[in-house]
């Protein structure tokens, strides 16, 4: 198809609408992608916002400035947020500018339902953060909404929750099945599987890990309605269910879940790396295999979030030994990115720095994982802030990082000017410090004995709460330098190259910057 | 009471000017109070340093080469890219680490799950948001109710040294014997959480999970809801006092005796009448103990969340209705059933009290022998 279109590559750029126009009703997969990253930036800054109320009220023990339900809204509404309108927007923007240049596509294979896919986001949302203006507030059963807190004894935000969750889903199915129809179908001649670059790889394992899992978390919400307004028992013993059957439906989405949050982080690390060491990836074939068997591995774990609702020891041996076999292939990427560093010639742009912090922090976050995975340690770890840290160590020093980094990597190809350095560095070393300030310390409260997802504590924990705070407050100013960097990279500044750094290698780099609005039009020759 | 580390920690003098520690918070996991939970730290920290290790050896070398190989040395990249060799390697080596791990790991969860030939059997109820115990040999069962004033909480009064970890009536367990507990819930999920123990056992409402204890020591200990249980989650803590089994068995002893008493009296007080002043008072104290949570001190609810009691149809008129759903609870909801929790008495109060407090002047005196007649009228 791409070979008919040619001639008409002019009247493409004529077609475009002007204003707010061109944003209701682009296809174009960069626009879409645009919008989905701006979207992600700005619940970034919501669900931030959220974290800081939180972080307010633990600042010192007593209640100061917020009443446990509402606290109970913000952690619940700060987790949903981040997880759902942060972080799986942001990998599905990248995922639309990105892939369809990697694989020398003209756009994505499905552009209407890409635009469609977007545009019930906003809703979503807007419908989330609406409940909690309802009387009673919005959602406070935490972002897992174990049942029965989410049924009987919930207010009545839950069915506008339960609505949302569901657009949420759909667009997140929609955004996958454009992903694994564009992959498998619209590659450059040449473009074979093992040639793909690893960024796409591990998006298309991702976009199969939503397919199976989002339909999973529907059943989930859905059952969680009806046993609210329909008087249905699935999760009522009184009526013959079982509360813990939600946490085994919830958890059989939200383990792959996580994976959905890190595997494309795999990939932007993974495209990074080998730039700025100016050396090819260590390890191509083995990194896809890992990545395969990590998302298999990823659906025979779910149990491990449950260790204390009492399962039989032969279950709970079986999740602790597939757990600890996740660290394996994890492992042997963490192994391959310091390999593909080894003997290279590395410089250290902002980019670089975040992947840098992504491998040491991410790994961080996988010790904790493993130790997390032995059942009797966490039967003590569980439900305190030592979970607290492992997965903000993953999501936010992990995923987050890792999104940044991306940022800051394709951010002259997408604008056509270079972002400026030394801001970028500033930006890089505020966030690298408090965040540590604010997750590192939770390790310690952990194990101390603070459970979460609680608005007072006993006083032996105030010292270090306050510390948490501290950093958190300013981890949150430190993003505000990244928007300034945004800003001031979006309006101009110095000219960048087509390659733009010495070391990258792939096709979006052999496209002027910024990508002209159409790519790709005919096949690009792949080596 | 535990012989955890407790590191000398800088950083609160940097933060003097906010802190209002008392107390010095230990670094790491408690060793605890049983043979059980010093195999749970002992699997901790061999785990803990077995990560170290690696983290140094991966951190080492990408350290290293972060100094060695940076562009700004004039370094010529290398052109390797691949090698089976040492992808096998660094496959095959963490297998053998994960596996020493297990091998420890799975020892100790069979001997955390064996809950046979326990000495005595203590079932643990969650509810929305206190704990109840009941001794399953012995009649006696009792609620414990965080003992934290409210004053405190909201920053009026000093804090305490045990601030948001003490409860009226705490759980007396013995030494030395095993106990097993049966934990379940009333409502939603709590979570028993006892660090000392190493143990935290979810309560499901209709489900009942088993798990058990061998103190060694006498002592106090303290431990938290952990499951997130709604909106006084963070306020229903847990204190266990262990207690050599002679002091044990005088206590259990003077308990059942106490209880049975108190039961006798009862129902003396159902010939007796009491003035609209004594119910009024024992009325705004029950209230305030056991109501106030949901419905708040001035009766007004939380909209959308816990009904008001000033003005609603039920305090205003229908007295039966309202002295039953007191007893039993309603379905469906987070009321809950009272019957149990609270005397004839202080159920007559507290009836009383909301239907002539914050302008519900009904003027009504309910009495235990009324409650008594709803009580036997459901025949429950």
């Amino acid at each position: 198809m791409s070979a008919v279109v040619t001639d008409h590559e002019h009247e493409h750029h004529d077609h475009r609408p002007s204003g707010i126009k061109r944003w209701l009703y682009t296809t174009n997969h960069k626009d879409i992608g645009t919008m989905y990253l701006v979207f992600a930036l700005i619940m970034f800054f919501i669900g931030g916002s959220m974290a800081m109320v939180i972080r307010a009220e633990l600042f010192q023990p007593g209640l100061q400035f917020v009443e446990p339900n509402f606290f109970n809204q913000m952690t619940t509404v700060h987790g949903l947020i981040m997880v759902f309108g942060a972080v799986m927007p942001a990998f599905t923007g990248l995922a639309n500018w990105m892939i369809p240049i990697m694989i020398g596509a003209p756009d994505m294979a499905l552009p209407r339902m890409n635009n469609w896919s977007f545009w019930i986001l906003p809703f979503a949302f807007l419908i989330l953060l609406g409940s909690l203006f309802m009387p009673g507030g919005g959602p406070n059963f935490g972002w897992t909404f174990y049942a029965p807190l989410s049924t009987k004894f919930s207010g009545d935000s839950t069915a506008l929750f339960v609505f949302s969750v569901h657009i949420m889903g759909i667009s997140s199915i929609m955004g996958a099945i454009n992903v694994i129809v564009t992959i498998f179908n619209m590659r450059a001649p040449g473009m074979t599987w093992m040639k793909m670059p690893m960024f796409v790889w591990t998006w298309l394992i991702t976009a199969f890990l939503l397919i199976m899992v989002m339909p999973v978390l529907a059943g989930a919400v859905t059952m969680v309605l009806t046993d609210k307004y329909f008087a249905t028992s699935f999760f009522d013993a009184a009526g013959g269910g079982d509360p813990v059957l939600f946490q085994h439906i919830f958890w059989f989405f939200g383990h792959p879940e996580v994976y959905i949050m890190i595997l494309p982080a795999f990939g932007i690390v993974s495209s990074i790396v080998p730039t700025f060491a100016r050396k090819r990836l260590f390890g191509y074939s083995s990194m896809v295999y890992a990545t395969a068997s990590i998302g298999l591995l990823s659906f025979l774990v779910w149990a491990h979030h449950m260790f204390t609702t009492g399962m039989p020891v032969f279950a709970e041996l079986f999740f602790m030994y597939c757990t600890m076999l996740i660290s394996v292939p994890t492992g042997v990427k963490v192994f391959n990115w310091v390999a593909t560093m080894w003997r290279g010639a590395m410089t250290f742009e902002v980019p670089m720095m975040f992947a840098l912090a992504f491998v040491v922090l991410f790994t961080i976050g996988g010790f904790s994982g493993l130790m997390l995975a032995i059942t009797p340690a966490d039967f003590q770890y569980h439900d305190t802030y030592f979970v607290v840290a492992h997965f903000h160590y993953v999501l936010v020093t992990g995923a987050v990082f890792s999104i940044i980094a991306a940022a800051y990597y394709w951010l002259p190809k997408w604008t056509g000017y270079m972002y400026d350095e030394k801001l970028g560095q500033w930006h890089f070393w505020c966030s690298l410090i408090s965040v540590n300030l604010l997750f590192f310390p939770m390790h310690f409260v952990g194990l101390a004995g603070m459970p979460r997802r609680i608005p007072d504590y006993a006083l032996q924990f105030a010292d270090f709460n306050a510390l948490i705070s501290v950093g958190g407050f300013l981890f949150g100013a430190s993003q505000l330098i990244f928007v300034w960097v945004l800003v001031k990279c979006a309006r101009g500044g110095q000219k960048a190259t087509a390659r733009v750094w010495e070391g990258a290698e792939g096709l979006e780099w052999e496209i002027p910057s910024p990508a002209p609005y159409h790519t790709f039009d005919t096949p690009p020759e792949i080596k | 009471m535990t012989k955890t580390r407790s590191l000398r920690w800088s950083l609160p003098t940097l933060l003097s000017a906010v802190s209002l520690s008392a107390k010095e918070m230990p670094l790491n996991m408690t060793q605890g109070a049983t043979e059980i939970s010093q195999k749970v730290y002992t699997l901790h920290m061999t785990i803990f340093w077995i990560c170290c290790a690696i983290g140094a050896v991966v951190f080492g070398i990408m350290f290293w080469s972060i100094v060695r190989h940076r562009k700004a040395r004039g370094v010529q990249p290398a052109q390797f890219h691949e090698s089976t060799k040492v992808e096998v390697v660094w496959t095959a080596i963490p297998v053998v680490l994960l596996i020493l791990m297990a091998i420890p790991a799975t020892k100790t969860l069979i001997a955390m799950e064996d809950t046979s030939e326990a000495d005595i059997t203590v079932v643990v109820t969650g509810s929305q948001w206190k704990w109840h115990y009941k001794y399953l040999e012995h009649d006696v069962e009792f609620y414990s109710l965080l003992a934290t004033p409210k004053e405190q909480i909201s920053n009026r009064w000093q804090k305490g040294d045990n601030y948001l970890l003490e409860v009226d009536r705490p759980l007396v367990l013995p030494t030395g014997k095993k106990v097993r507990f049966l934990m379940t819930s009333d409502d939603v999920i709590h979570s028993w959480w006892l660090p000392a123990f190493a143990i935290k056992k979810d309560a499901n409402p209709g489900f009942i999970n088993e798990t058990w204890a061998r103190i060694d020591e006498p002592g106090v200990y303290r431990g938290q809801c952990a499951e997130l249980c709604g909106k006084d989650h963070g306020f229903m803590p847990i204190v266990v006092i262990a207690k050599t089994p002679a002091e044990f068995d005088i206590w259990l002893n003077a308990e059942a005796e106490r209880i049975a008493k108190a039961k006798a009296e009862e129902q003396e007080l159902l010939a007796m009448n009491m003035s609209l002043e004594e119910l009024m008072s024992v009325g705004e104290r029950t209230y305030v103990g056991h109501c106030a949570a949901c419905h708040q001190p001035n009766g007004e609810g939380l909209p959308g969340i816990f009904p008001a009691l000033r003005g609603s149809a039920i305090a205003l008129n229908d007295q039966p209705a309202h002295i039953n759903i007191v007893l039993h609870g309603k379905a469906g909801t987070a009321m809950q059933a009272f019957a149990k929790q609270l005397s004839l008495k202080e159920i007559a109060a507290v009836i009383t009290y909301e239907r002539n407090a914050w302008g519900n002047s009904t003027g009504e005196l309910v009495q235990a022998a009324d409650v008594y007649a709803v009580m036997q009228g459901k025949g429950e």
